[in-house]
């Protein structure tokens, strides 16, 4: 069990960031608040894919050459780029969620005045 | 004609012509909505030419982008089963593209045309995007292009939208967050993101847990998005709150395609000996949709507002189609699709009418409607063949969906999934008839109290010509497709499922 | 209710002499990002990132309205169109000269260099068009949230 979490301890990390975000999206009352959880829980989850390119021992994955390449480049040598880039769209995605929200944010604070939820849901019903 | 470009053209399109109302609506706003009918005509036509080309071929097309090939570049794959949808989607968008035009000049300011067309053709991006990508993490980009511009298009919409926007963000990017979370697994365990190889490469690992987590995180984020049962509670809200002319694109399409991603994920992405023999996800999936179609059903008889029943009716017929993937044999897989293509249709029509209703009548609430067939009688005729759609009378299309769901239940032996479809079938009729009587036959008896809100009398201009007319078209597709069923089904659907069935 | 943030005037000459300064180190820096994409960390939407936060660095260390006064709601739909269409017009060039969609080596035809070093202009070039338009998307989303989605004019200079 101690080797279990040892072994994966930056999983552990990245789990406990990704619920930490989770909660603040669920339970909080504040829309800025759920606002916050929903970016913690974005950011968490590519830095979660971001970690598993990480080779042991191996360099940035840039060629240190200039036009065409004259000898095999060996893998192992460097870290997966794929998982960098793919994650380099969910960022913008992050970053357009976030402004999205921020705009509705401007809005429902224009019509009732305030960002509780529950304040909110009580001004709807009447 | 070559049809070669045909997969980039559809995605690349209805995007520039986005950013070209964009520009152009900003300096002069009488061409937006001429730009908006050229793009999506020009996808209707590249769509019908991908059909010819798919009808004429057999086998699949394949357009590698950046002439890279699949497991390093994205592929998109256009096979029996999206082409179906594809043409759907464009007909659709075309048809509430040509509605949205008096109803958006209704309800929008003018000054706000521009940023309205802007995302309804990012969005019709996002849905074409997501048919036609034949690469996992490509869906993900194309799903949340098409969630954004429905997060902000339904926040244009009345008191209240801003507030269902939000709650429809938050949940939206749960769902997709899960599913990229879901694709990562993927990915860690082979390292390719391409579907077709993933079906290689996949049954290898058949027995690994990670697979097994992946599976369930890509489940989930699907079910959010296709607003299957325990988490479809944003629907309601947003969809009902959001403009007329903005919910008769979303309300037919957005779920549907959710639903299609979750078929083209269970059959090429993952082999069906995964889900129904290694692991019961099928039946799991079966008694969910089982339990959301009878909720949805009951929930939509207790509304008495004419457009938030209607949502639930939209929980209630995915919950169908999930169904007959569940029953994971070809007579249920005939009925998803063949219903999944129907409700699109039924449902536009079905929002397009309680548009109509909502701007001539000035309330959605059902007990308020009496005798509003003087005033609309076309609306009303074309709301009566979109409410037998729906409950399923032959010859129109719904009959023939539910018949071969029906017959696939039967065939898995879930005779309990048989009794729903039935049972859900008459609590449809039930709710359809109480409009139906509420509009042609009222009860001499007064309005109930508690729904006596209301005293504006109808407004008597006549229904515009640019409303109308979309809606009489949904209406004869309603009895083409029912008509052309076997047709379509022989043609296309059956060729989409692999043969494994 | 809320106020506009209009009439408050920044009057600290420190900031706004450094401001002022380092403004032009700072794009000059989002262009070095942005051309060192390639062989360095960097790339398109983090020199578009960093060109944004330039100009924001103008909006807080100024007045807002000065902000209004320079980033007009025009330029801002104007960049952020031009961006998309650099991109689309970089693939759709290689549609022209029967390449798939986005594919970089048809444009050998225009550029004179070999296929290989042509799919490395090509994405010289989008990542330029990504860098406009992130650019004009982040000021535009500072400035709606700064003015409370009033920049001060309408588009076509009439309202309903």
């Amino acid at each position: 069990m101690i080797e279990y979490l040892v072994t994966k301890h930056s999983y552990w990390f990245y789990i406990i960031l990704i619920m930490m975000g989770f909660y603040g999206m669920m339970v909080k009352n504040n829309l800025m608040k759920k606002l916050i959880g929903m970016n913690i829980f974005q950011w968490s989850i590519i830095l979660f894919f971001i970690s598993i390119g990480a080779k042991k021992g191996a360099t940035i994955p840039i060629i240190e050459t200039h036009g065409v390449l004259n000898q095999a480049v060996r893998a192992a040598d460097y870290i997966n780029p794929l998982p960098h880039v793919l994650m380099l769209t969910a960022i913008v995605v992050g970053v357009a969620t976030t402004g999205i929200a921020l705009a509705l944010l401007i809005i429902i604070y224009q019509n009732y005045g305030t960002l509780e939820e529950d304040e909110i849901i009580e001004a709807l019903k009447k | 004609m070559t049809t070669v470009h045909f997969p980039a053209l559809i995605v690349v399109t209805p995007l520039i012509a986005s950013f070209i109302v964009f520009a152009v609506g900003w300096f002069d706003r009488r061409y937006c909505f001429p730009l908006v009918i050229g793009a999506l005509t020009a996808c209707l036509i590249f769509a019908a030419g991908l059909a010819a080309a798919v009808l004429d071929n057999g086998n699949p097309l394949h357009y590698h982008l950046g002439s890279w090939p699949p497991p390093w570049g994205i592929e998109y794959v256009v096979d029996h089963l999206n082409v179906l949808i594809l043409l759907a989607i464009a007909v659709i968008a075309l048809l509430s593209a040509i509605y949205s035009r008096s109803m958006a000049a209704r309800e929008f300011p003018q000054a706000k045309l521009p940023q309205l067309y802007t995302l309804y053709l990012l969005q019709v991006t996002g849905l074409f995007g997501i048919t036609i990508t034949g690469d996992v993490f490509n869906l993900y980009v194309l799903l949340e292009i098409a969630s954004f511009s429905a997060y902000a298009m339904i926040a244009m919409g009345e008191r209240g939208a801003a507030f269902a926007a939000f709650r429809y963000m938050i949940f939206g990017t749960i769902g997709a967050c899960s599913y990229m979370l879901g694709v990562g697994y993927l990915y860690i365990l082979t390292g390719s993101l391409n579907m077709a190889d993933l079906n290689q490469l996949l049954p290898a690992l058949y027995q690994s847990k990670a697979l097994l987590a992946g599976f369930s995180l890509l489940l989930v984020g699907i079910a959010i998005k296709m607003a299957l049962f325990p988490v479809h509670t944003w629907l309601p809200d947003s969809y009902t709150l959001a403009p007329s002319s903005v919910s008769v694109l979303l309300a037919p399409l957005s779920t549907k395609v959710g639903a299609y991603v979750l078929i083209r994920i269970l059959l090429s992405v993952f082999n069906a000996p995964f889900y129904t023999s290694l692991y019961p996800a099928a039946p799991v999936l079966g008694w969910i949709a089982a339990a959301g179609v009878l909720f949805a059903a009951f929930l939509a008889i207790a509304q008495s507002d004419l457009k938030r029943m209607l949502c639930y009716l939209i929980v209630c017929e995915i919950g169908y189609i999930v169904i007959g993937v569940s029953s994971s044999n070809r007579l249920g897989l005939t009925g998803a699709l063949l219903h999944l293509v129907n409700d699109m249709f039924m449902m536009a029509c079905l929002f397009a009418v309680t548009g109509i209703i909502y701007a001539h009548a000035r309330t959605r609430n059902i007990y308020e409607l009496r005798n509003l067939h003087r005033t609309l009688p076309l609306t009303m005729a074309v709301f009566v063949t979109g409410a037998l759609a729906v409950i399923g009378v032959p010859p129109l299309c719904g009959f023939f969906s539910k018949w071969y769901l029906v017959l696939g239940a039967i065939q898995a032996q879930q005779w309990f999934f048989v009794f729903v479809i039935l049972m859900s079938s008459l609590l449809n009729t039930v709710l359809f008839f109480r409009i139906i009587e509420q509009v042609y036959f009222p009860p001499r008896e007064s309005i109930p109290a508690e729904h006596a809100h209301h005293d504006t009398p109808f407004r008597l201009d006549p229904v515009p010509m640019g409303e109308l007319i979309p809606a009489a078209c949904l209406a004869c597709f309603l009895i083409l497709l029912g008509f052309f069923s076997n047709m379509l089904i022989t043609r296309f659907i059956s060729r989409a499922i692999p043969g494994t069935f | 209710m809320v106020r506009i943030l209009d009439d408050i005037i920044l009057d600290d000459s420190i900031i706004r002499t450094c401001s002022r300064i380092m403004l032009p180190f700072i794009q000059i820096y989002s262009l070095y990002v942005f051309v060192h994409g390639h062989s360095s960390p960097g790339g398109g939407f983090q020199g578009g990132c960093i060109m944004a936060a330039s100009f924001i660095l103008l909006a807080v260390a100024f007045s807002i309205r000065e902000a209004k006064r320079r980033f007009k709601e025009k330029y801002i739909v104007i960049f952020c169109s031009l961006g998309v269409f650099i991109y689309a017009g970089t693939g759709a060039v290689a549609v022209f000269f029967s390449g798939n969609f986005l594919d970089y080596s048809t444009w050998t035809h225009i550029l004179p260099t070999t296929p290989v070093m042509a799919r490395y202009y090509g994405m010289a070039m989008i990542e330029l068009g990504v860098q406009i338009t992130v650019m004009a998307v982040i000021i535009s989303i500072f400035m709606d949230l700064v003015t409370k989605g009033d920049h001060g004019e309408a588009p076509d200079g009439e309202d309903d």
